[in-house]
């Protein structure tokens, strides 16, 4: 984001801002994305989402179906039964939630359906726990959807919104994911952007794949042997691993697309977040912070205290998780000469899915720095500004003593009790 | 670039009991404070398990660059307490910087509060009768004087951070009407009655 220039803009530019949660960035984005379809089970802390959007409904204020549901599953049905016939959907969830929805998840995908998804992270249980962490949307990181994590509230409004052009543009869905409570209940300032300009930026989902006519009936998802083979009319049509194929390469066409689509919306609205990556401090960076969503906000005030120090820190936020930025993460870490990551998730009996999918990209690359992983901040757990620059100086007296591998740090972790 | 830990950041802890709106009442101040010129706010619940009559915390930041710490505030400037009951055992005044001010709903002066126990070291105890300024206007419901409004009243007077306008405009985001004007009215009755006690040492 550019400073404004004067006092006047700067006055222009507040007169448009209004103080919001997380929850109701999303909810506005939804609303200014004139989402036809919603349909969502409560969850803490995803709720207030489409309560605000029922809300909406109720009034007029959104002309769209609200359908209540009986269960996460059944919302992401009616999300891909309404896509499917071209309908623009929204839907919102958490944690178990998510987890209840997983079968229609991959379903989404699979079909090649545009739903965009906000997701509220929060921990999994058991132990029961509505705080904090990223365990359910990594958990789903495979499905075939395209996953954005954001930093703040304005990003989780300005996303929301390039999420739909991105997901209609490919057929791909798009999960937005924010941290619970952190931003999902916490108020910061937002703006908010004309409605008129967002109707021009996004107009209509007019190019449903499957187009539903009744006088031109059609089995919709049959079910797919194999082996391509030719249908009644003769024509030839992929077997399973083609359709998959093809859901892969529409994935990876994603990584072009969403850099595309942030600066198409800073051309139309004025703000742009840096497409697949963002980096706070990085251009000179020794020892470089990795992590998703408002950890990765926190970091940065984390690497200015270790520049105090006279650590040449920086940080590299995750944008785009999957697809998986892999050249642009190449071109940002060689030469450097530590990466740690801080992953909110642990894939149990291994370690955090960001470290790991980050030293393997950067295996076997030329002047590719130490990869090591830090652990922190599940089911709510404080990420403080101190222990985040204590687990750096860690790793950096690792790599300095010569270490390629290591464990997993865990940070504020008291087993002791 | 505000750090969020910085002299730049001004950190709020609020303490109230569940239900009485302390949560509400730091997001009008959110608001109240962009509005009066700060150009990073946030203001967020504690995320615990709320129950009606718990104790609970939320926390605020007001700068003028971006807030980027979203940890809970444990080192305040400003302590804001909804009910006095709380100063002592909710360790109301617990991490307070040397100098912070601690705003108490409360028809105790602020001598007696600190004779009550509770508050140590160098604090600036301001004492309001925000409840007596809801039951004034009858803010009242469910049997229970609502004082998440009037509350800010007390804070614009007791740390001149924020503007009257700019929290009579930030409840009218919230509360419309009959109800918006009767919010205001208290908040503006509870300025008045907000009495700055001086350092304590």
């Amino acid at each position: 984001m550019s400073a404004p220039e004067s006092a006047c803009a700067a006055a222009l530019a507040t007169a448009s801002m209004e103080v919001m949660t997380g929850n109701d960035a999303a909810a506005t984005a939804a609303k200014l994305a004139r989402v036809q379809v919603i349909a969502a089970y409560p969850i803490t802390p995803q709720s207030p989402v489409v309560e605000q959007l029922s809300a909406w409904v109720e009034s007029g204020e959104l002309p769209a179906e609200f359908v209540t549901v009986e269960s996460e599953h059944s919302a992401l049905t009616v999300c891909i039964a309404a896509s499917t016939v071209g309908a623009r959907t929204f839907t919102a969830t958490s944690a178990n939630g998510l987890a209840y929805m997983t079968e229609q998840v991959w379903w989404a995908a699979g079909a090649r359906l545009p739903i965009v998804m906000c997701i509220a992270n929060r921990a999994m249980a058991a132990p029961w726990n509505v705080l904090n962490d990223q365990q359910d949307s990594m958990s789903v990181r495979d499905a075939g959807w395209v996953q954005l994590y954001c930093r703040d509230n304005q990003e989780i409004l300005d996303t929301t919104l390039q999420a739909y052009r991105i997901a209609e543009r490919l057929h791909v869905p798009v999960m937005v994911c924010y941290d619970g409570f952190l931003l999902s209940h916490t108020m910061m300032p937002v703006s908010v952007p004309d409605a008129a300009v967002i109707d021009a930026w996004l107009p209509k989902y007019d190019h449903p794949l499957t187009v539903v006519d009744p006088a031109d009936p059609r089995n919709i998802g049959p079910v797919v042997i194999a082996d391509p083979r030719a249908d009644a009319s003769g024509e030839g049509h992929g077997g399973y691993m083609e359709i998959r194929a093809q859901l892969h390469g529409a994935l990876l066409e994603v990584l072009d697309v969403i850099p595309k689509v942030d600066s198409e919306y800073g051309a139309a609205v004025g703000r742009q977040w840096g497409g697949l990556l963002w980096e706070h401090m990085l251009d000179d960076a020794e020892v470089v912070l990795v992590a998703a969503g408002s950890l990765g906000t926190q970091l940065t005030v984390a690497a200015e205290k270790l520049r105090e120090e006279g650590v040449k820190a920086g940080v590299l936020g995750i944008r785009a998780y999957r697809p998986f930025p892999v050249a642009a993460l190449r071109g940002k870490l060689a030469g450097r000469k530590l990466a740690l990551v801080y992953d909110k998730a642990l894939a149990y009996g291994y370690e955090g899915p960001i470290c790991s999918d980050l030293r393997g990209c950067l295996l076997g690359t030329p002047d590719a720095p130490a990869v090591f992983g830090a652990v922190c901040g599940l089911g709510g757990r404080d990420v403080p500004v101190d222990q985040l620059a204590g687990a750096a100086r860690r790793a950096l007296a690792d790599a300095e003593a010569g270490l390629r591998v290591r464990e997993t740090d865990w940070i504020n972790l008291h087993l002791e009790g | 670039m505000t750090t969020g830990t910085s002299d730049d950041v001004h950190e709020i802890r609020w303490h109230g009991r569940g239900g009485q709106g302390a949560v509400t009442a730091a997001k009008i101040l959110a608001d109240a404070a962009f509005h009066s010129g700060f150009a990073g706010v946030t203001s967020q619940p504690s995320f615990g398990a709320e129950r009606r009559g718990a104790p609970i915390t939320a926390s605020s930041r007001l700068a003028h660059e971006p807030i980027r710490v979203l940890s809970q505030v444990t080192e305040p400037d400003i302590v804001v307490v909804l009910d006095d009951s709380l100063v002592e055992v909710a360790h109301t005044a617990a991490g307070m910087k040397p100098g912070g001010t601690l705003i108490v709903n409360t028809t105790k002066d602020a001598a007696q509060l600190v004779a009550a126990g509770g508050i140590g070291g160098a604090v600036r105890v301001v004492t309001s009768d925000v409840t007596g300024a809801a039951e004034a206007v009858g803010l009242i419901v469910g049997g229970q004087p609502m004082v998440s409004t009037a509350i800010l009243g007390a804070f614009a007077r007791a740390t001149g951070l924020i503007t009257m306008d700019a929290v009579e405009a930030a409840i009218g985001h919230v509360f419309t009407g009959t109800a918006g004007a009767k919010n205001v009215e208290a908040a503006r009755i509870a300025f008045e009655c907000t009495t700055a006690g001086g350092a304590h040492q």
